[in-house]
């Protein structure tokens, strides 16, 4: 695959230093006022789901939608949310943690393992593994939902957590990722030194070698945790019971709610949801930016 | 680029054998992962092949029909309108998802914008939002009752924005996909960008090279490999395009047909129709077409790098 021949053509160019600050370079009002029509377009979304979310059901049919309406109702908004059909949402927001912990941490695990396996020893059969895996990055996740749901059936593994857990902890780009990060950042010199010195090879991994890919695996981690957190088809097929069901699908069921005959529309606790849904992504973005920002630079010099 | 990194022929004699005690300890560390990526990438692969080739029959149950179920999908007009619409998809939305994101990369990466930092994660910021909210969000600002469609259509005193009707419901599937992901391909584009070596700059510069000169002969050279992989990872993305029409449709369930994409064809015949065996079929065929246009593209990619 793509991934599995370019590494090997591109291996020349080492991160550029940011030399930029002696080249100098006037800043253009007029290409950051062009930029600025991106941004909006980036970010009137957001804005229109956090100001929606401060208002009642009524108060959402007749204002308008970039302003707030005349009761401020965030605060009884997520009271509701948390509540409404004796607090299923704090259920659904307890299953994603747990998916993710589980999945996506899972994931990383082994992804870490396996991409410094690869990068750093030789073994029978590494060719192979290599085309394997990263032709697998080729198909497409919905393709591969439909038999899965029909093997776990057979299985008796739906409509349980696991099967949730198990097909997240497979991530082919995340072993990409970490393959190619630990070939650049772990030296193969350090790891002689350690096995001279007599450490065993799962010490050295975790002592020495596991420090030098925290970058990586940050990244690796943050992209597993969006991909479980966002999980929409597989739990849609695998699961019914409402009590397993992560955020996403509970909160497209309360959308649904209101398109049934008789049923109250509840877009105000939908809209609501949302914002609480995407919060906790957002934050950890933000707040991990400098990992996973290094992480990909990394990833790229090669890809 | 790739001579420069050459590494002197003695060392690269030397330098895989100080590594390459074949033993089995890597396999030790590639284990764990091997187990699971066989029991849920391999195994139901093979089982999909395994069902496509019997059919379920209400009387005598399941029976090996050799590939009649393939036949089925080639004359099967519900999945090549789906196909086509996909098809179509991604010879408009790609592009120009891939031009925005490849402008935005080179106006963050030539240094003229005021708030740079901003700009960049403020783009990026869509890609954390979940796939499934992100409908719902575009699918109340589309509406015409309490979105901004209405809002601007009752500003106008016309019906001019109406996202969800069936002309122009593709295209407004197609606004939520580029706003999700235009920012995560930015990002690609961008750290691609930031490797390449600052003498070449000084070089382009000495020689009198304006920064537009610069963007054709030296940046989009070196983001090819780059493009390439956004360009694979948005086909096998518009290919299985599943969520956003499957969520829109409890919305507008008359302008989005339950075969409105072949993922959707091949989920609503295992779960609604009960045809598993050929859910299983055109899910194979889908992920063969994939691959194909995939490895195309990549070829193409090669041909263009090795000109």
């Amino acid at each position: 695959m793509t991934a599995a021949t370019t590494p090997r053509l591109r291996r020349a160019a080492a991160p550029r230093l940011d030399t930029r600050a002696d080249r100098p370079v006037r800043r253009s009002p007029g290409l950051t006022i062009a930029m600025t029509l991106f941004l909006v377009y980036s970010l009137v979304p957001l804005a229109w789901l956090v100001i929606n979310a401060t208002k009642t059901q009524p108060g959402l049919l007749d204002s308008f939608g970039l302003w707030f309406a005349d009761d401020f109702a965030l605060v009884d908004n997520v009271r509701q949310v948390l509540t409404y059909n004796d607090g299923i949402f704090v259920r659904w927001f307890a299953n994603t943690l747990l998916y993710v912990v589980v999945g996506a941490g899972g994931a990383t695990v082994l992804a870490t393992f396996a991409g410094y396996g690869l990068a750093k020893f030789d073994f029978p059969g590494k060719r192979a593994v290599f085309a394997v895996v990263l032709g697998s990055i080729a198909i497409p996740g919905t393709a591969l939902a439909v038999p899965t749901f029909l093997m776990f059936s057979e299985l008796g593994l739906t409509n349980t957590i696991w099967a949730i857990i198990i097909p997240s902890l497979i991530s082919p780009f995340g072993l990409y990722l970490v393959w190619i990060f630990a070939q650049d950042s772990v030296p193969t010199e350090v790891l002689e030194a350690a096995r001279v010195d007599g450490a065993s090879e799962l010490r050295t991994f975790l002592t020495i070698a596991l420090r030098m890919m925290v970058p990586g695996i940050v990244t690796v981690l943050l992209f597993a945790v969006v991909a479980t957190w966002n999980n929409y088809f597989l739990p849609l097929i695998m699961l019914n019971d409402p009590a397993l069901f992560p955020l996403t699908i509970g909160l497209q069921n309360w959308n649904a709610q209101a398109v049934g005959v008789g049923s109250t529309p509840i877009f105000h606790l939908v809209i609501t949801g949302s914002v609480l849904t995407i919060l906790p992504i957002v934050v950890a973005f933000l707040l991990l930016q400098r990992y996973w920002q290094s992480g990909l630079t990394a990833g790229s010099v090669k890809a | 680029m790739s001579v420069a990194a050459a590494p002197p022929p003695a060392l690269a004699e030397t330098a895989p054998r100080r590594r390459t005690q074949r033993s089995f300890t890597g396999l030790f560390f590639t284990a764990p992962f091997l187990a699971v990526f066989a029991f849920v990438f391999v195994t139901p692969v093979l089982y999909a092949l395994y069902l496509s080739f019997f059919r379920d029959r209400l009387v005598g149950g399941r029976s090996f029909v050799g590939v009649e179920n393939y036949v089925q999908v080639f004359g099967d007009a519900k999945f090549w309108e789906g196909a086509g619409r996909v098809g179509l998809f991604l010879a408009v939305q790609v592009p120009v998802m891939l031009a925005l994101a490849l402008v935005a990369a080179l106006a963050i990466d030539s240094a003229r914008l005021y708030g740079t930092g901003f700009f960049r994660i403020a783009i990026f910021l869509p890609y954390a939002v979940p796939g499934v909210v992100a409908v719902l969000m575009w699918g109340f600002m589309y509406g015409d009752r309490f979105g901004l469609a209405g809002n601007i259509n009752d500003l106008l005193g016309s019906q001019v924005l109406a996202p969800l009707t069936p002309q122009w419901i593709l295209v407004a599937i197609g606004n939520i996909v580029t706003w999700q992901f235009v920012g995560y391909n930015m990002l690609i584009f961008y750290s691609s960008l930031k490797t390449i070596p600052s003498e070449l700059y000084e070089a382009a510069a000495i020689d009198g090279a304006g920064p537009l000169r610069i963007v054709r002969a030296i940046k989009i050279p070196a983001l090819r490999g780059a493009i390439v992989i956004a360009t694979i990872f948005s086909i096998i993305g518009s290919m299985q395009l599943f969520n956003e029409p499957n969520i829109l449709r409890t919305i507008v369930p008359n302008v989005i047909s339950t075969f409105y994409t072949p993922n959707m064809y091949a989920y609503n015949l295992s779960f609604v129709g009960q045809q598993v065996t050929y859910a299983a079929t055109v899910a194979i065929v889908m992920g063969v077409i994939t691959g194909v246009i995939a490895y195309v593209v990549q070829l193409r990619g090669q041909r263009e790098a090795t000109r």
